[in-house]
């Protein structure tokens, strides 16, 4: 950039910096109103308590005071609390590789030149991502009671029998079974498009060289989706801190499941249930910082891999 | 209780009152009211109450009073059933808008939404007569404390017993009288057909539970002074616990949580053929069970003391009226014609399907049995009778809480299958009741 047009260029610079605000205005306002504001005010919140005074009837019967960090010592303190991230430690083992697993092999599949059927084939995978998490859980809900199961009714008129999944150490798997279900066709279209968009050169290249399509698959096409791999990990893990509804919909169903099986399980319950907004900030603004910390925690370590390419 | 019979009387006290409430009310509201009337060219707008309610039906109940009333006309907000109605309260009441003028409040919840200052003591406004309509025990879980009052009662469900009355007679059983007749029913049953039960033990329905408790002489909570006391940890629940618990034990009951599909396909199977439930049950078996109509038989809870006629009470709900209303003169004198009058009452058993708390009006009422029970004649008969027995209860602050421990140390319990377990669960509910008013900040007694 020359000095002679360096001036022109700066108050155009303004004049349309002043109307990026404008555009960017509605976005901001909104993202003030619902989620900055919100964020703080749970913050806030979370610092906060309760104190009853005499019998705690009526007006004045309660005062809200300042806490400190004593919230947040309840919530560490209290082992159900630690018991329930580290259940959701083990589902997320179980559910993120097998989910991803899954999406990336359909993919592939659909992907590979011997594929027929394709456009019925992605929806039929695609389509339990339509269901919402409350109903796929419902009716994974009857599939697994063995009083309404047509599995266990099958077995049994076979004469074998089969395992009540929803027993203590079933359930996670229970539970598992139905993210799997519900998330690997979202993550099989995300990682089928970005298997669309290889350019056909390497492809060509690579017969040419004489890699099966086997090989082709795992030395080409699984390096070359690796950001969108990423991608779906880091989303995947989020989404598995945050499960809620499948174990909150199979509680009633069974005494395997406690009121605080998940870390969101438990906050539900302090708001909702004890009416303990204070407590259950405090709960969130953790789990909050566990999630940035673990979803950032991973992409630094993958890092070095998933843009090598891009930094080559 | 002679003038109860003619609803409209009662209200000439009750619409003095009001004048002298707004009378004291001062001048800021009176300045509001005259405000409001200037904007109206025709007079004076009708008043216009919102109630929250859960109750099926309520609509067309409702549509009578603002059809007589044309100056109080009352709206009905339908919400979801249980905690998530108060949880909506609650934050009504805190942002300090959205808050209806009347809310359907279940018996347990009245003390936390005291607590929490979103219901309004309406003994100012309260006909005199009112409290003369309601069992004493269902009156006093209306008020806490002395003399004030929070709603007045709707509906109550005094336990009773529902069973199979064609396998009973197969098997030659007639209905147990008291706990340890059932508990011979229950191993008579289980050893006829190992897949039949004549109850489930379900750690998700605490307030069974609390009925049971109730019936046994419990009281979770009490006041003592200005000190709320807990006395959950005691003889008359751990007795209940124990019992329930040493069944499981056998394996003469099931153990698995009511509600569910596979409970409803028990039912409709026929190797469920027992519940001990509320008045309310003809409904819910009406639905989850309709394949076993004209099957079931309605008998009074067998009892810890042969001869007895105690009983619990579980669910029914009452209707309150929210503080800070601009109108709860009006609302009073809403919630007293719908739970009180003849008309209100039977229109709420027509309409909505519910059984009365009511007294007076009751037996005209409930003249015809449930149609699920068409041939048990005297069903509602019995049901009123045991409804006398319900025990006194006092429901603390925090039942939100006992409950939500309840269910995880009752499921806990009936997976370990043994009656020390469940004792010990009654321990861990008391524990934790305990360290949560602690952690309030309530000195307890």
């Amino acid at each position: 950039m020359s000095a002679t047009t360096s001036a022109t260029t700066s108050s155009l610079r303004r004049r349309t910096d002043r109307f990026g605000y404008l555009f960017i205005a509605p976005a901001a306002l909104c993202f003030l109103a619902f989620l900055a504001i919100p964020i703080l005010y749970a913050l806030y919140v979370s610092f906060r308590r309760e104190q009853v005074v005499g019998l705690g009837l009526g007006e004045g019967g309660r005062t809200e005071v300042w806490a400190g960090l004593r919230n947040y010592a309840d919530v560490l303190a209290d082992s159900e609390f630690l018991a329930s991230a580290g259940r959701v430690l083990v589902y997320g083992l179980v559910l993120v590789p097998v989910m991803l697993g899954l999406a990336l092999l359909f993919a592939l599949l659909l992907d590979s030149k011997r594929a027929r059927l394709r456009r019925i084939a992605r929806i039929t995978i695609f389509l339990p991502y339509a269901v919402p998490a409350v109903i796929s859980s419902l009716l994974w809900g009857f599939l697994y009671l063995p009083g309404t199961s047509p599995f266990h009714y099958l077995a049994d008129a076979a004469g074998g029998s089969l395992p009540d999944v929803l027993t203590p150490q079933l359930v996670l798997l229970a539970i598992a079974n139905i993210g799997i279900w519900g998330g690997t066709g979202f993550n099989m279209v995300v990682l089928y498009t970005s298997l669309r968009s290889i350019p056909s050169e390497l492809y060509e290249a690579a017969t040419l060289d004489g890699c099966s399509e086997l090989q082709t698959a795992l030395r080409v096409k699984v390096p070359m989706i690796l950001p969108s791999l990423i991608m779906t990990g880091v989303f995947s893990i989020i989404a598995t801190l945050q499960v809620f509804a499948e174990p909150m919909l199979l509680r009633p169903l069974t005494n395997s499941i406690s009121s605080t099986w998940s870390p969101l399980m438990r906050i539900y319950r302090d708001a909702f249930v004890e009416n303990n907004i204070y407590l259950a900030s405090a709960g969130s603004v953790l789990v909050a910082l566990a999630t940035f910390v673990i979803s950032f925690g991973f992409l630094r370590l993958v890092r070095g891999q998933a843009f090598a390419q891009e930094e080559r | 209780m002679t003038g109860v019979d003619q609803p409209w009387p009662t209200r000439g006290p009750s619409r003095r009152r009001l004048l002298q409430a707004t009378g004291a009310l001062g001048a800021a509201s009176l300045g509001a009211g005259a405000l409001a009337g200037c904007g109206s060219a025709a007079g004076s707008a009708p008043v216009e109450l919102v109630f929250w309610s859960w109750a099926p039906g309520i609509e067309d109940v409702v549509a009578l009073w603002n059809q007589q009333n044309p100056d109080v006309q009352v709206l009905v907000s339908r919400q979801d059933a249980g905690d998530a109605a108060v949880t909506k309260l609650l934050t009504a009441v805190r942002a300090g808008n959205g808050a209806p003028d009347l809310v359907q409040a279940e018996y347990q919840t009245i003390t936390s939404l005291v607590a929490a200052d979103a219901i309004a003591d309406i003994s100012a406004e309260l006909d005199p007569a009112t409290p003369d309509h309601f069992a004493a025990g269902i009156w006093s879980a209306v008020g806490v404390g002395d003399g004030a009052v929070y709603a007045i009662p709707q509906d109550t469900g005094p336990l009773q017993l529902y069973y199979r009355a064609d396998i009973f007679e197969e098997l030659g059983l007639s209905a147990p009288t008291t706990w340890e007749e059932y508990a011979e029913a229950a191993r008579v049953v289980h050893e006829a057909d190992p897949s039949m039960y004549l109850g489930t033990f379900s750690s998700s329905d605490a307030g069974l539970f609390v009925g049971l408790a109730q019936q046994a002489g419990a009281s979770w909570w009490g006041i003592e002074g200005d000190r709320w006391k807990v006395e959950i940890d005691a003889e008359p629940t751990r007795r209940v616990a124990e019992f329930w618990g040493g069944l499981v034990e056998e394996g003469v009951i099931a153990a698995e949580p009511m509600y569910t599909p596979q409970w409803n396909a028990a039912l409709n199977a026929g190797t469920q053929i027992g519940w001990v439930s509320a008045a309310w049950a003809p409904g819910v078996l009406a639905g989850n069970a309709g394949s076993t109509a004209g099957a079931w038989r309605m008998a009074s809870i067998p009892q810890w003391e042969p001869g007895g006629t105690a009983t619990g009470n579980w669910g029914g709900s009452s209707t309150a009226v929210v503080v800070d209303g601009d109108h709860q003169a009006e609302a009073v004198r809403f919630a007293e014609w719908m739970n009180t009058s003849a008309e209100g009452v039977l229109a709420l058993v027509e309409l909505s399907g519910i059984f009365p708390a009511d007294q007076p009006h009751a037996e005209a009422a409930l003249a015809q049995p449930p149609e699920f029970f068409a041939e048990q004649e005297d069903f509602y008969e019995l049901s009123t009778a045991n409804a006398e027995g319900v025990q006194p209860f006092v429901f603390g602050p925090n039942v939100n809480v006992a409950y939500a421990l309840f269910g995880d140390a009752f499921a806990t319990a009936t997976r370990a299958g043994t009656a020390a377990a469940f004792g010990d669960a009654v321990a861990e509910v008391h524990a934790g009741t305990v360290a949560d008013l602690e952690n309030q900040g309530y000195h307890l007694a």
